[in-house]
């Protein structure tokens, strides 16, 4: 439900966007107050960038100042130092900070979150080093003066008012893209990494991609804001980029609310006003202007602690419990779910050659061979410890083996990662379900049609019939619109298998699918699997439930201490002897666990 | 012959500020072992262990020691303190919304500590009564030998702390996996609240001890807090040993550059060194390599 505004809502927040800019013109307003609109202005522009990095992706930035210094730096150095046209130098400066952004990114973002806020401090840290220090181009703290402006179609935009609506325009625009992102492709990759950065990965999301492109356009977001305010000062110096500004982007996006552009930018009036209504306290606490970045820090708390989604959270929820939206959806016209297998060759689908995986001194897994036949239940149990989830993470790409081959359909996939796997047709889910918990059942399971390779048409029309498809198939299709946190348990395990068979997949893993479900709700995916065989579909599962394991199996493969013991037809490896030693425990069995 | 003098000078320098950072960052690994999240706030923690010992010992004039014992008690209950009003409410959230609440802590510490007690920096007296020693043509400054030997003292007693005592063990314990420890009868909030505590007066000794050297000021933690950080990624990240080491070698390398290189940007060249290790080495020196649970 991301993307919908109702028609009031709709029509108040017109209204807000037009009654806004007209203040300064309307009312005879003191230059000063103009100034204000800038700041918030572009401020708010770079607040947009926070939103991206941090509201939809679920990563840090702690140098927003920074670039938003270098589209500034950009467009004064450019106008003053190099004469040349404002807007090649906003292009230059704005073009910088993005490949600053990328390279960031791409050296920090494959470590995680604390790696990217110690780094983006320290880049932060550099940036105002250096602008201070290299004189020669900075002009130190002295800053430089004198900044250009641009012309528009021979206009020339020296009035402040002019050119404060020029900057409104471009931040209306970027707020509407801002707001359309997450309903795209690309913003349903970032918030599914939010959500669940291993998930992503293996249905498909080239994370690392997602992450890094989410922060150069944070970057990018933050130098045009930067740029435009250098425009509208004329004056710059190191003091308006330093960390305590980066500081309050940071803060203006968490008050607002990091997941939305509205928040962003009611985060950013607020806090550029904040010291003005300061101003007005009464003399008893006119401390409190003495002490505001204090405040902001006791801000920062309190939002993490009482106001985790920020002032527009707090409308949205007000919202929703005035306005009981309706949840349940129109299922007419969902065609039926087309799961056509596009094997290359015969011989098996998956082939394990003599695989390993050791954990230090520990062997995991020992040297396995299975093959599992195209069109057949192949299922894969021992006891616990066995090495059944560590070589389900190696097929599906989260450990990369010790030793030996995975072959996925005749191509040795052992070395690729779990989202160029998802491309080539392996799918699974988690004994844990790992559902992106604040999207919607819908967006859940496009984000699994959207894997490279998916063979359906193109665009979001496609992608939004696929999911409809898929999550009808597991008779989920009238929940389509509820955000998957408040589905019970049984039904998130069926969404995460729509969420799957979206993504067409050659190959199906299971881990501990029917784990946590009632005697009904096994019957029901007793049958559930049996549907997918009949259409083809390969599918290779563990489970502990032997009920369930004989019913669903063509072939078994056990486990132990890391090695294969026995592998048959359901009936003759459940009576083999050593199976059942195996999981009647025989002495030396205590060590197994691990 | 002067070269070797004039480098070794350097190297002892080095040395005295990397024991600095190698104590703080040896607050964070703790930290980090524990709760799994970095404290933006550990170097504020140097920076309240310092306004607290210029408070009690040239506000109050209390005797040096007296007042070094208070600042670690006040230190102490602000581990305390922080505990309970940053990390404690949010233990349950992931590891963004208790970095980022620690970011809110360190800005507020900061800002509170600058309303009191003004921007000027505070001069602070040497433990020992006498400038130094000269050897061999290096002269050794009195408080960086203090230093020095107070980082080996206090990285020996973390040891013994950790591994000898059973309360380090069920700390340690509790660091490994909580849950386990929960079972095993371990009171994992108390545990915690002691690892903030212990760090918080780490935190502060380190800030003592440097407060003669640097000054004691307001920015004076996050700076150090920052190249601390730094040692940990360098070291290994939540290794023990690592921080330790990644803080003495930092320290060297920065006095090395400062004087062969360039002054100004002294403070660039310890995220420059942390740049390269990023790249080509990012798991750190005793790190394993960085791979995530499944």
């Amino acid at each position: 439900m991301q993307n919908r505004i109702s028609l009031p809502a709709l029509i108040v927040l017109a209204i807000i966007a037009i009654a806004l800019p007209l203040i300064p013109y309307q009312l005879q307003v003191s230059t000063y107050v103009v100034q204000m609109f800038m700041q918030a202005v572009t401020y708010a522009i770079a607040v947009l960038g926070m939103v991206v990095v941090l509201g939809y992706t679920g990563q840090i930035n702690l140098a927003q100042a920074a670039f938003f210094g270098l589209g500034a730096y950009g467009v004064a150095l450019g106008t003053v130092s190099g004469g040349i046209n404002f807007w090649i130098s906003l292009a230059l400066g704005v073009g910088a900070a993005t490949v600053a952004g990328l390279a960031l990114g791409l050296t920090t973002l494959r470590l995680g979150g604390h790696y990217l806020a110690m780094i983006t401090i320290s880049f932060q840290q550099i940036f105002d080093l250096i602008l201070v220090n290299w004189v020669e181009v900075t002009h130190g703290p002295d800053g430089i003066a004198g900044i250009g402006r641009p012309s528009i179609l021979g206009l020339e935009l020296a009035d402040d008012k002019a050119y404060l609506l020029l900057c409104t325009i471009v931040l209306y625009a970027l707020v509407f893209a801002v707001w359309y992102l997450p309903s795209t492709r690309l913003g349903r990759a970032m918030r599914s990494v939010r959500e669940n950065e291993l998930a992503a990965e293996v249905v498909g999301v080239h994370t690392l991609r997602t992450k890094v492109i989410a922060f150069a356009l944070s970057a990018l977001l933050g130098a045009i804001g930067g740029a435009l305010y250098a425009g509208g000062f004329a004056y710059i110096s190191p003091d308006n980029f330093n960390f305590a500004r980066s500081i309050e982007f940071l803060t203006a996006t968490l008050l607002g609310g990091a997941q939305s552009p509205f928040g962003g930018v009611i985060g950013t009036v607020l806090i550029v006003q904040l010291p003005e209504w300061l101003k007005h306290l009464p003399e008893s606490l006119r401390f409190i202007k003495d002490v505001y970045l204090a405040v902001y820090g006791l801000g920062v708390i309190l939002i993490m602690v009482f106001l985790y989604e920020g002032i527009w959270g707090l409308i949205k929820n007000l919202r929703a419990k005035l306005v009981k939206t309706q949840v349940t959806t129109d299922v007419s016209g969902v065609r039926p779910l087309v799961l056509d297998v596009q094997g290359a060759g015969n011989g098996p689908l998956l082939r394990l050659e003599n695989l390993q995986k050791h954990f230090g001194g520990l062997k995991a897994v020992d040297g396995i061979d299975i093959d599992v036949q195209r069109g057949t239940v192949h299922a894969l149990i021992g006891p616990n410890g066995s090495g059944k989830t560590t070589s389900l993470n190696v097929v599906s790409g989260i450990y990369r083996p010790t030793g030996g081959k995975v072959v996925l359909d005749g191509e040795d996939v052992s070395m690729l990662k779990p989202h160029q796997r998802a491309g080539r047709g392996v799918g699974r889910t988690f004994q844990n379900i790992r559902l992106f918990a604040s999207l919607s059942a819908l967006e859940n399971v496009m984000v699994g049609a959207q894997r490279d390779n998916n063979p359906i048409p193109k665009g979001d029309k496609a992608l939004r019939d696929r999911a409809m498809s898929a999550l009808q198939f597991v008779g989920m299709a009238d929940r389509a619109h509820v955000i998957v946190r408040n589905l019970p348990y049984g039904h998130q395990r069926l969404v995460e298998i729509a969420r799957v068979l979206a993504g067409h997949p050659k190959l199906l893993l299971l881990d501990e699918p029917a784990a946590g479900l009632n005697q009904t709700e096994k019957m029901e995916f007793v049958e559930l699997l049996k549907r997918l065989r009949g259409h083809g579909l390969t599918i290779f599962l563990i489970d502990h439930d032997m009920g369930l394991v004989e019913k669903v199996s063509d072939r078994i493969t056990v486990l132990n201490f890391g090695r294969k013991i026995a592998e048959g037809a359901p009936a003759e490896v459940l009576r083999n002897p050593d199976v059942i030693a195996a999981y009647l425990g025989t002495a030396g069995e205590t060590n197994a666990a691990a | 012959m002067q070269f070797v003098t004039e480098n070794l000078q350097i190297l002892f320098t080095g040395l005295g500020l990397g024991s600095i950072y190698a104590l703080v960052a040896l607050g964070f690994v703790l930290i980090i072992r524990a709760t799994n999240v970095v404290n933006f706030a550990q170097g504020d923690f140097a920076m309240l262990g310092g306004y607290a010992m210029v408070l009690f010992f040239t506000g109050l004039g209390w005797p040096y020691w007296i007042a070094f014992i208070g600042a670690l008690l006040a230190m102490a209950v602000f581990g305390v303190l922080f505990n309970y009003g940053v990390y404690y409410p949010l233990r349950h959230r992931s590891f963004l919304p208790v970095l980022i609440s620690t970011l809110g802590a360190s800005i507020f510490l900061q800002n509170t500590v600058l309303y009191v007690a003004g921007p000027q920096p505070k001069p602070l007296d040497k433990l020992l009564n006498f400038d130094g020693i000269t050897l061999g043509g290096v002269f050794l400054d009195s408080q960086y030998i203090v230093i020095l030997v107070a980082t080996v003292a206090l990285v020996f007693f973390t040891f013994l702390f950790f591994e000898k005592t059973l309360l380090g063990k069920k700390l340690q314990a509790t660091s490994q996996d909580k849950d386990m420890a929960r079972l095993l009868g371990i009171p994992v909030a108390l545990m915690i609240a002691i690892t903030f505590i212990y760090s918080a007066v780490l935190g502060g000794i380190a800030g003592v001890l440097v407060g003669p050297i640097l000054f004691v000021s307001i920015g004076m933690g996050s700076i150090i807090a920052l190249k601390a950080f730094a040692a940990t990624i360098i070291g290994g990240f939540g290794d023990v040993k690592g921080a330790i080491v990644g803080g003495l070698l930092l320290g060297v390398i920065e006095s090395l550059a400062a004087q062969h290189i360039s002054v100004p940007y002294k403070d660039a060249y310890a995220f420059l060194a942390l740049f390269l290790f990023l790249l080509f080495r990012p798991q750190g020196i005793f790190g394993e390599k960085v791979s995530e649970k499944a």
